[in-house]
């Protein structure tokens, strides 16, 4: 299988299987499309020369289609590419596929959920407030320390383990969060691992002490805001319906200029009132000095008031390619800004057995509430079908469990035909079951953004090859 | 080659003899949270490499 685009003036072509990815001229992007389309070598190079000449006599001189192009020396190139596996190769993935039920997994990652309330009141909020459609609460300390016992115990030889302090807002329950951190580290070397945590916050929470631990215990932080101003405060308000803006930014420039080059996001959400949401990145690159950034549609139903439209869309993806073309610029200039969704390691991205694994939802990842229930993920939290068991007794639903071992990109038959599913690996179980009632759906707005994410981000690469 | 250039990636096909040593983060793990991919991630073993 392969996908050919044009974009920004180059033309690419991916082949899915190998993971190859091709800047080809003209010529070779049209005798490529021609053998994929099952056409011989010798009906290629006909049609080919049949181009050429119409071309080439209908256009002006100097502006031909394919210039001095010779489609022998062109199909001489694409065989030795097709010779070295690198074009048109088979799946030779989906036998290991199936077999996944019989793998071992191991738990490699907790988010804990530490507090189920929030400081804010943002009404696009997949976490209803925090909440997540239940009570309110906050995890004891007990229940955290067990939930870490929990994974080090189910992590096997797995060494580097990896907690994130979630919620609602974590920093409500900010000494629970320490506690625990101060516990893993006095474990860890016993049992040879490595703790690595991550802080997701709105913001509202940070002290000198918060960033003085965050910037020493959290390998990650990400920080929650919506770009400019007004966006922000549309949804991001605290309980009187106050936007949080003006609290938060010069807490987050505070935190992020004592970080050191450690990792962190700015985290923001787009919905229907921005699809121009470049805006609101170069604004927090721009007019706030951010250059770790990562924006993310909204998850909302249809007919939700700030539920992307179709219309918005088309906008969303002029968007993605506005961003990928500004951030070559801005790379170019000495002055680059990353965006999670573009960061693609082509020679060092994950091997295939995390291509076709899935997510790791319900398996390798787990979602663990103040009362020490387990979900597959911090999306499923607080839909009851969905509970795994709890950290006292371990994983008691072993169907479910097993459903979700199994629920990886050959599991799901939408993704059959595309192209881009060795990157997305199945795409997010929870965004399925939302929009479709069963995990092994697709959420075809969510694809059709990945998708374009992907061929922004595969461009990008081969920009920056030149 | 002149017509052709080829970036440098990883062999998917070759990765399926020395990968799976499952180092690598679970996919939500760090900025998105809502809708993931793993194409953004790094095999572990890359970056000791």
């Amino acid at each position: 299988m392969i996908h050919q685009y044009k974009l920004n003036g180059y033309n690419i072509v991916l082949d899915v299987f190998s993971g190859s990815v091709h800047v080809v001229d003209d010529m070779s992007y049209d005798a490529i499309a021609l053998l994929d389309a099952g056409k011989t070598e010798e009906e290629t190079k006909t049609q080919l020369l049949s181009a050429l000449s119409r071309y080439n006599s209908a256009i002006p001189e100097g502006e031909e289609k394919y210039g001095e192009q010779d489609p022998e020396e062109v199909l001489a190139e694409i065989a030795r590419i097709r010779e070295q596996g690198k074009l048109f190769t088979e799946d030779i993935y989906e036998p290991e596929a199936f077999d996944f039920k019989k793998r071992s997994t191991v738990v490699k990652a907790l988010c804990l959920h530490v507090a189920h309330t929030c400081n804010l009141n943002c009404n696009y909020c997949f976490a209803a407030q925090g909440k997540f459609h239940g009570q309110a609460g906050v995890m004891r300390f007990e229940t955290g320390k067990r939930a870490l016992d929990f994974l080090i115990e189910n992590s096997g030889t797995r060494r580097n383990l990896e907690v994130d302090f979630f919620g609602g807002e974590p920093l409500m329950n900010f000494e629970v969060c320490r506690e625990l951190v101060a516990y893993a580290r006095s474990v860890e070397r016993e049992h040879n691992k490595n703790f690595r945590f991550t802080l997701t916050t709105n913001g509202i929470g940070i002290t000198d002490e918060v960033i003085e631990w965050a910037n020493r215990e959290c390998g990650n932080v990400v920080l929650s805001l919506d770009g400019r101003k007004e966006v922000n405060d549309r949804f991001r308000r605290d309980i009187s319906g106050k936007g949080s803006y003006d609290t938060i930014v010069p807490k987050f420039q505070k935190l992020v200029a004592a970080r050191g080059g450690k990792n962190y996001y700015m985290r923001g959400t787009f919905t229907h009132y921005n699809p121009d949401f470049t805006e609101d990145l170069f604004h927090m690159a721009d007019d706030l000095g951010f250059t770790e950034l990562s924006m993310e549609p909204v998850v909302a139903k249809e007919g939700d008031p700030s539920a992307l439209t179709a219309e918005d869309l088309a906008i969303v993806s002029e968007q993605y390619e506005l961003l990928a073309k500004d951030m070559l610029r801005r790379k170019k200039e000495g002055r680059p800004i990353t965006f999670y969704h573009y960061m693609l390691d082509l020679s060092g991205g994950p091997c295939v057995y995390k291509r076709i694994s899935g997510c790791g939802s319900g398996t390798e990842y787990m979602a663990v509430t103040p009362w020490g229930d387990l979900y597959p993920c911090h999306q499923f939290v607080g839909e009851e079908a969905y509970r795994l068991g709890d950290i006292w007794n371990g994983v008691t639903n072993t169907a479910l469990r097993d459903e979700f071992k199994l629920c990886n990109v050959y599991a799901r038959p939408d993704c059959k035909d595309c192209w881009a599913k060795l990157y997305c690996s199945g795409g997010c179980a929870a965004n399925a079951m939302h929009a479709t009632g069963d995990i092994h759906g697709v959420y075809r707005q969510g694809c059709d953004l990945f998708r374009k994410r992907m061929e922004c981000a595969i461009m990008m690469k081969a920009a920056e090859s030149r | 080659m002149k017509h052709i250039e080829t970036l440098n990636t990883r062999d998917l096909a070759a990765s399926l003899q020395n990968g799976g040593c499952g180092e690598c983060q679970t996919s939500c793990q760090s900025a998105c949270k809502t809708s993931c991919g793993i194409a953004n991630q790094q095999c572990e073993k890359c970056m000791e490499d």
